[in-house]
């Protein structure tokens, strides 16, 4: 379950939590606006976005594994980021999905939004290697 | 109208103001080398970065944000001006983790430009370029240089 997750140091260090709800099951990630994730003025640096949508992304696939009692190592073979909308001065939440789990890797999709859930602001796939 | 010359973007003095706040300011992120139409940026080594607690290993995060931000300088080096990009789209190909407690360099090339997009291509490597930590492409598009608000005829009528 989302609770028994841990967060690895960077997504804590960047401000990064677990919002406790989920979204399919899965768990919502959010980060506040600040310092340490502005790129141009009052938005949002496009790597700390990515920051974001990796750690939900590897917050889903943890979740799944869970429920499938596996618990490999997990390496990133690529992630590819679409941004779609400026992140604004506010909170930013992401919950990823898994589009395929396989033996050996997995396809996960990701998700992250403002304000309005129905209007994403960026949105990333991942392919992750799991040995 | 006339409007005073501007020096020509360049990297190495831009990052003096561009790594002092936000973001890239908190990664720690230096400028290391420059040409025509590329940058290279160092991502420090910090023990608060690590993706994985077992291993003492820079997270992907905070390389992906490296090299963002090289894409952008980038661009703005082969353009020669600074003129805000939207990163559209960024894919990364992680070839291997990055060496124990080791810095990453990010060296990114702009090698097409038009007026309204960019295109990058670029890697990340820890000791040697010839042996990269990832591959990177990306897709950027300018900001406010939409033509149809320079041609008054483009304008729609009615909205000032």
């Amino acid at each position: 379950m989302a609770d028994r997750l841990e967060l690895p140091a960077y997504a804590r260090s960047l401000g990064l939590a677990l919002t406790g709800g989920d979204e399919g099951g899965m768990p919502v990630l959010t980060v506040d606006f600040g310092p340490m994730v502005e790129g141009r003025p009052q938005h949002f640096h496009g790597g700390a976005t990515a920051g974001l949508l990796e750690n939900a992304g590897y917050a889903a696939l943890r979740t799944a594994l869970n429920a499938a009692g596996r618990d490999p190592v997990l390496k990133p073979i690529n992630i590819t980021v679409q941004y779609l909308a400026a992140g604004k001065s506010q909170a930013s939440f992401a919950v990823g999905r898994i589009t395929r789990l396989g033996r050996r890797n997995a396809n996960v999709t990701v998700e992250a939004w403002q304000s309005d859930r129905s209007r994403p602001i960026a949105t990333a796939v991942m392919n992750i290697l799991m040995v | 109208m006339t409007t005073p010359p501007t020096p020509r973007f360049d990297a190495r003095e831009a990052s003096k103001w561009f790594f002092r706040h936000g973001h890239t300011g908190w990664l720690g992120l230096r400028f290391t080398e420059q040409g025509d139409n590329w940058v290279e940026l160092e991502l420090p080594w910090r023990e608060d970065l690590i993706g994985d607690s077992s291993q003492h290993v820079l997270a992907s995060g905070p390389i992906i944000s490296l090299m963002d931000m090289a894409s952008g300088m980038a661009i703005w080096q082969t353009r020669g001006t600074f003129q805000p990009v939207a990163t559209l789209d960024l894919r990364v190909d992680y070839q291997r983790p990055a060496r124990e407690r080791a810095s990453v360099r990010g060296r990114v090339e702009c090698y097409r430009i038009t007026r309204s997009a960019a295109f990058v291509r670029g890697i990340a490597y820890d000791e040697s370029p010839d042996d990269p930590v990832a591959h990177v492409a990306g897709c950027f598009m300018t900001i406010g240089a939409d033509p149809r608000e320079a041609n008054p005829a483009l304008r729609g009528g009615g909205n000032g």
